[in-house]
């Protein structure tokens, strides 16, 4: 098994049978403050996509965090496979290495240059192949982002925010080209959001996170390509507003 | 119609456009044009004997001088001389500041040893340290060099280590995210980051070494443009003189273009670089 499994001795990891990303009795707290995790518990099945949502300080970006292995496991357990990819709201490439050379960073091979063409040709980068990053739009640079996160070919993908910082126009170009990668590569996915209607146009399932806790977790059971028109969609955009604490009468 | 803007392209606008073709080239006569007349007040001056040419000589009389110097040799050998120094003092500047900024940067146990001894060394003028050298090293090669590295290691060490401590830590987080071990990471982003600053350092370095080069020729040597210089004032050869500093203009010209050149070259990923080297 490839998998990686960080367990504090004394909690027992009890690995649900077929998921990909296991967190169990996760708890986290800075200093003497309240829990920002609290007993966590989350499963990802194989070629899941799940969304996370939250206010901000609910704790999303502790738990991306501590999946990415970023922080520390100090309670509870968390099993993850061992090849992962981070996007995050920034595209942090190397602004000194051109594309191509970001998107294949720390892999080794004569190909090298091959593969970063072909993912980046993947992306929509292919034009851009020996552009210095501080060129790219931002749009482009987190294409490039996602190019060097696809490259290692992940079991697991994090997803921060990664269109956050984006105009609209470009989020729903990048939303539908990272739904196309999901449906050819098919690694379990959590993408941590704000957006509610990005995580219902993406994601199988919903998770909205609230003082540390899982609060609702939402599936949406909606065919792809999915439409903000659909009937469905309007409910389960209710549904998660509600549980957001945004009232939409 | 009142709170209403209306603009329309103006024969004003125009004509800016036109200046600005022309800006450049005049501006290079412009920029040139204030000390060339000083030059020429200078020689004026000499030739009407307003200026006592015992005290300062006359630009005429450096080039003359110059000249003869070059056909001699002695200019030659006392600048190979000089250039040896400079050259070998910064080397085991560079070597010594890299090697203790990247012990200090790249690990806290190593900031605590190597930083805080530096920090205090720093601020004392190495020139002070000229009688020490001598009766450490003699009147050799030896005290020269160790004064031109002396000097010149702090710029280098100060910014290179600030340079590595100031990497953003997002790049880091994302390295580790990717599994990057800590040798890549150094090699692929703290050096490449830290680049800029330690070019920096050196710009810095080069000038002080042709200033420590300076102070240690001219106190004790056989040799060297400095010592060419000390040898003039005996015989009150001003103009030797002026063509030592001419000499020594021009050596800190040419390094910090030098260095200049590495910048565009090590760093064009960076947009103003770019820029200025399409314009």
């Amino acid at each position: 098994m490839n998998a990686v499994a960080q367990v504090v001795p004394g909690a027992e990891a009890s690995a649900r049978d077929g998921a990909a990303v296991v967190v169990h009795g996760l708890t986290r707290r800075f200093g003497d403050g309240p829990a920002v995790l609290d007993h966590l518990d989350l499963a990802i099945a194989p070629g899941e996509f799940v969304a996370l949502l939250g206010h901000s300080g609910s704790g999303k970006s502790t738990l991306l965090r501590t999946l990415a292995g970023l922080d520390p496991v100090t309670d509870g357990s968390v099993t993850r496979p061992r090849e992962v990819s981070v996007v995050f709201q920034e595209s942090r490439l190397l602004p000194w290495k051109r594309v191509w050379q970001n998107a294949v960073l720390g892999q080794d091979g004569a190909d090298r240059r091959a593969r970063a063409v072909a993912v980046l040709e993947e992306v929509g980068l292919g034009h851009r192949v020996d552009a210095w990053p501080l060129t790219l739009s931002g749009g482009e640079a987190q294409r490039a982002a996602l190019a060097r996160a696809l490259v290692r070919e992940p079991a697991f993908l994090m997803l921060d925010e990664p269109f956050a910082a984006l105009d609209a126009l470009t989020r729903l170009k990048m939303q539908r080209l990272v739904s196309d990668l999901w449906i050819r590569h098919r690694c379990s996915v959590l993408l941590v959001t704000h957006d509610v209607d990005e995580a219902l146009m993406l994601a199988d399932r919903a998770v909205v996170l609230e003082r540390g806790r899982i609060r609702t977790d939402l599936p949406i059971p909606m065919e792809r390509p999915r439409r903000h028109a659909d009937p469905r969609f309007e409910h389960l955009r209710g549904v998660l507003l509600d549980a957001l604490g945004v009232h939409d009468d | 119609m009142s709170g209403t803007l209306i603009r329309t392209a103006s024969p004003v606008t125009e004509r800016g456009r036109v200046r600005s073709v022309w800006r450049p080239r005049l501006g290079v006569l412009t920029r040139y044009a204030s000390p060339v007349l000083l030059v020429l007040l200078w020689q004026a001056g000499c030739s009407a004997g307003l200026l006592s040419t015992r005290l300062v000589a006359s630009p005429a009389q450096i080039v003359a001088t110059g000249w003869t110097l070059a056909k001699d040799g002695t200019l030659q050998t006392n600048l190979l001389v000089s250039l040896a120094r400079a050259g070998a003092g910064l080397g085991i500047a560079f070597v010594a500041g890299v090697s203790l900024a990247l012990v200090a940067g790249l690990s806290r146990l190593g900031e605590d040893i190597v930083d805080a001894p530096l920090q205090i060394l720093r601020t004392l003028p190495a020139l002070a340290l000229v009688p020490l050298f001598i009766l450490w090293f003699g009147i050799g090669e030896t005290p020269k060099i160790a004064l031109v590295a002396l000097g010149s290691s702090f710029p280098i060490y100060l910014n290179l280590h600030k340079g590595i401590r100031s990497i953003d830590p997002k790049l880091l987080e994302m390295t580790r995210t990717l599994g990057l071990s800590r040798a890549r990471t150094i090699r692929d982003v703290i050096l490449p980051g830290a680049l800029p600053d330690l070019l920096v350092g050196l710009r810095f370095a080069v000038g002080i070494s042709w200033l420590m080069l300076v102070v240690a020729e001219q106190v004790n040597a056989d040799s060297g443009i400095g010592h060419m210089m000390m040898d003039a004032e005996d015989f009150l050869r001003t103009d030797i003189i002026l063509v030592g500093l001419v000499i020594y203009g021009l050596l800190g010209l040419v390094s910090d273009q030098i260095v200049r050149f590495l910048e565009t070259a090590l760093l064009s990923w960076r947009p103003s670089h770019r820029a200025a080297r399409s314009a």
